[in-house]
């Protein structure tokens, strides 16, 4: 995430490596310098990445529950997937989730971004837009499952108060993702904002002065020049979050474990009730690939058609 | 994707074991009768009567410590398998009958039935039934019995005289599936409107509740134990064709429907809280915040429930059902040691001494449980008493003979996994009781 997240500043920077490359002598030496700095990270991703996903994907065609040895079923479990109806019901509720949380935080933190870049110049008022992200998702997920309790919780308090009908946030089906896509809203906008901030930032100055002199309007200016010459950035940012989003777990986990009914058993969650709490590894890992699969599908498509890696500005 | 991180973090976990194993290979036999043992329970209430009891181990048997570790329930389990892959599980941990027939079918346990032959461990000092049933499908036995628990009715004094009901009515409920009984008609009686309006006067406002005759706990998923079981098993049914080691489940069961069909309607009759309003706190707490005015809990729970300030709380046994009975789950719990044990000898003296009157008197004394041994039962009753609880609710089900066990059968995590989602549906009436025997059917495939 955090290099991905340097993109937009490494054009900055492009120049002077560069001009340190061409200072550097013969390529041979290069590549063993260079592989001895790649090789902490590098030992790092094949124990923790490659050889865990390589497994994982070798699991999926096995039944296993851990305990014993796996044992070779073929694609067994992916045809049981197929005809899982709480598979396709993970599907449905963590794209519900996906698409409520991505719009309202990127929009919210597009505003908040703005907000900082133009307005909010203080360092205390940028610094506590990011409060809410220091907390644990656990903690910020409890502190809200307390609050929005239906009978003893301070929000439904302030509710009655105001003449309204009490609401189960996390009981009601209908309730339980928006609130809690809202809740993980609340804790990310303001991380999601200094991302696109930073962007906000690499955006020349001079653009906008012609913009002006030109005698564009505040929306023309937004529309025309603030989006496009932003999209690198926030399409990074959406692959990003839309792929966080998905995994969405902790919330789930600590507040209505999948329920009420199967209103929140989002797919990460499914996942970890069929491998550890059912003891169905293999089966939990093929749906582990699916996602993966998903996953990477979505970011390509977000590359692809959003031209992520292309700027407007060259 | 965090699935595979987190099979990666064990195969690594595990190739460091088997590196450190390599190294330390040769330190002590495997049947290692001294040194350090480790002991896991997750009940943080008996943690001081069991650290009582590792020090008075030590005591009597001075080259052997226990090493006592508490886990919440929500980690105990993860926890517990990933020592059984990883080679760090404890040598001895507190067992539940919901858990035990996977870990030895997939021998993570160790057969004690040698062990106790030899010392001549009385098995029927122990409250009936609780010794058998640690005794798994291949005959042998895999725990000592530990501690039993069952369920009744928690009310709130101070209501039950307002709403001028006795005590001793409170004792003598009766409850069918029709209609009810009389404990439909004090459940009835209990609730209150915003507008003080009781549940069986005219005009009462179910929308507008502000106590609720009966809690809710939740939906109940497979077991039910505390939500609905003390009422369906009183009609004659019971959750599996036999227990333990049970192979079809019954929740197509008309009898059963039935049950529930009037249990999910207290709901809808305002006299108790709707399922997706008891998402969040726990039903404890909400009764102490007066919410409502019966709750039907296990006994694990009178601490938590007498403990409340400036609520005066009672006890009254499950109502009587149509078959003339009262009915109450039967859980118990024991302790079990793990296949992979470094301290074999040691881990079973343990055992032992957990099962002994020595240990179970301990506990008993600090009325927080039930232990499993009859005599020591008593002391714990009496215990409770000194304290100002009258437990006879929860004794007299033992006495009378009227629990049924805690359904043990394989796969029991994948049944509940089914059943939870569909009681849940049928208790908030998204789904008419019919819905349970497609349930049942998906259940009983698991067993074919």
């Amino acid at each position: 995430m955090t290099t991905l997240t340097r993109n937009p500043r490494s054009r900055e920077q492009n120049p002077k490596r560069t001009l340190l490359n061409r200072k550097l002598p013969g390529t041979r030496s290069d590549v063993r310098i260079a592989l001895f700095f790649i090789a902490p990270a590098m030992i790092g991703f094949v124990l923790f990445y490659l050889v865990p996903t390589i497994r994982g994907i070798y699991l999926s065609f096995t039944e296993y529950n851990i305990l014993g040895d796996p044992e070779w079923i073929g694609l067994e479990n992916y045809q049981a997937i197929a005809k899982d109806p709480l598979f396709w019901n993970s599907l449905a509720v963590t794209g519900q989730y996906v698409i409520l949380n991505i719009a309202l935080q990127t929009s919210l933190a597009l505003g908040l971004a703005l907000l900082m870049h133009q307005v909010a110049k203080s360092t205390i008022i940028r610094g506590a837009l990011l409060l809410p992200y220091l907390m644990s998702n656990v903690i910020a997920a409890l502190l809200w499952f307390w609050m929005l309790d239906y009978q003893i919780g301070v929000v439904n308090q302030f509710i009655e108060w105001a003449g309204l009908p009490r609401a189960a946030f996390f009981g009601s089906e209908e309730w339980a993702i928006p609130t809690q896509a809202l809740i993980n809203t609340w804790r990310h906008m303001g991380y999601t904002a200094l991302l696109i901030f930073a962007g906000l930032q690499s955006i020349p100055g001079h653009v906008y002065e012609v913009a002006k002199l030109d005698g564009a309007s505040a929306w023309q200016t937004f529309s025309k020049i603030t989006i496009p010459l932003l999209r690198p950035v926030l399409v990074l940012v959406l692959v990003v979050t839309v792929i966080g989003s998905f995994q969405v777990f902790d919330t789930v986990a600590v507040t209505t474990g999948g329920g009420p009914v199967n209103a929140t058993r989002v797919i990460q969650y499914y996942i970890y009730q069929r491998a550890f709490t059912e003891s169905d590894f293999g089966y939990g890992a093929a749906i582990a690939v699916i996602l993966f699969l998903i996953l990477a599908l979505v970011a390509f498509i977000q590359m692809k058609f959003l031209k992520g890696n292309e700027s407007d500005l060259d | 994707m965090k699935k595979m991180k987190a099979t990666g973090a064990l195969a690594a976990a595990a190739a460091a074991v088997l590196a450190l194993s390599a190294c330390g290979s040769g330190g002590g036999s495997a049947e290692a009768g001294k040194g350090e043992i480790s002991y896991w329970l997750w009940d943080a209430n008996q943690l001081p009567a069991y650290q009582q009891c590792a020090d008075d181990f030590t005591k009597a048997n001075p080259d052997i410590t226990v090493k006592i570790t508490q886990r919440g329930w929500d980690d105990y389990w993860s926890t517990l398998t990933n020592g059984f892959v990883g080679g760090t599980a404890p040598d001895v941990f507190t067992n539940h009958l919901g858990r035990y027939g996977e870990l030895a079918e997939n021998k993570q346990l160790l057969a004690i039935d040698d062990a106790v032959d030899k010392d001549k461990v009385d098995l029927s000092a122990y409250n009936e039934g609780l010794a058998d049933l640690w005794v798994g499908q291949d005959g042998k036995r895999y725990g000592l019995p530990k501690d039993w628990d069952t369920i009744g009715l928690f009310y709130n004094k101070d209501m039950l005289s307002a709403a001028g009901i006795s005590e001793a009515q409170m004792k003598d409920l009766t409850w069918n599936p029709e209609d009810g009984g009389t404990y439909e008609k004090v459940v009835a009686h209990l609730t209150v409107d915003k507008s003080g309006k009781r549940g069986d006067e005219p005009g009462f406002d179910k929308n507008n509740v502000q106590v609720y005759g009966l809690g809710l706990n939740g939906g109940g998923d497979s077991s039910g134990q505390t939500e609905w079981s003390y009422l369906t098993n009183t009609t004659g049914w019971s959750h599996t064709d036999k227990n333990p080691w049970g192979t079809h489940y019954n929740y197509d069961d008309p009898k059963f429907q039935d049950s529930m069909q009037w249990f999910a309607g207290l709901a809808d009759k305002g006299y108790m809280p709707k399922l997706e309003t008891t998402v969040g706190a726990s039903m404890a707490d909400t009764f102490a915040a007066g919410k409502s005015a019966i709750n039907a809990h296990g006994s694990w729970m009178i601490g938590q429930y007498t403990g409340y300030k400036g609520i005066q709380v009672g006890i009254a046994p499950t109502p009587v059902g149509p078959e003339g009975k009262r009915a109450s789950m039967f859980n118990g719990l024991a302790d079990s040691i793990w296949a992979g044990t470094k301290k074999k000898d040691a881990s079973i003296k343990w055992v032992e001494y957990l099962a002994s009157s020595a240990c179970q008197d301990v506990v008993a004394s600090k009325a927080v449980v039930f232990p499993a041994l009859k005599a020591s039962s008593d002391k714990a009753a009496a215990a409770f008493q000194a304290k100002g609880v009258d437990v006879t609710a929860f004794t007299e089900h033992v006495k009378n003979q009227t629990t049924f066990l805690y359904p043990i059968t394989d796969n029991t995590a994948k049944v509940k996994g089914i059943m939870e989602p569909a009681m849940d549906a049928v208790v908030s009436g998204k789904a008419p009781v019919s819905s349970l025997t497609a349930a049942n059917e998906q259940v009983n495939a698991l067993f074919k």
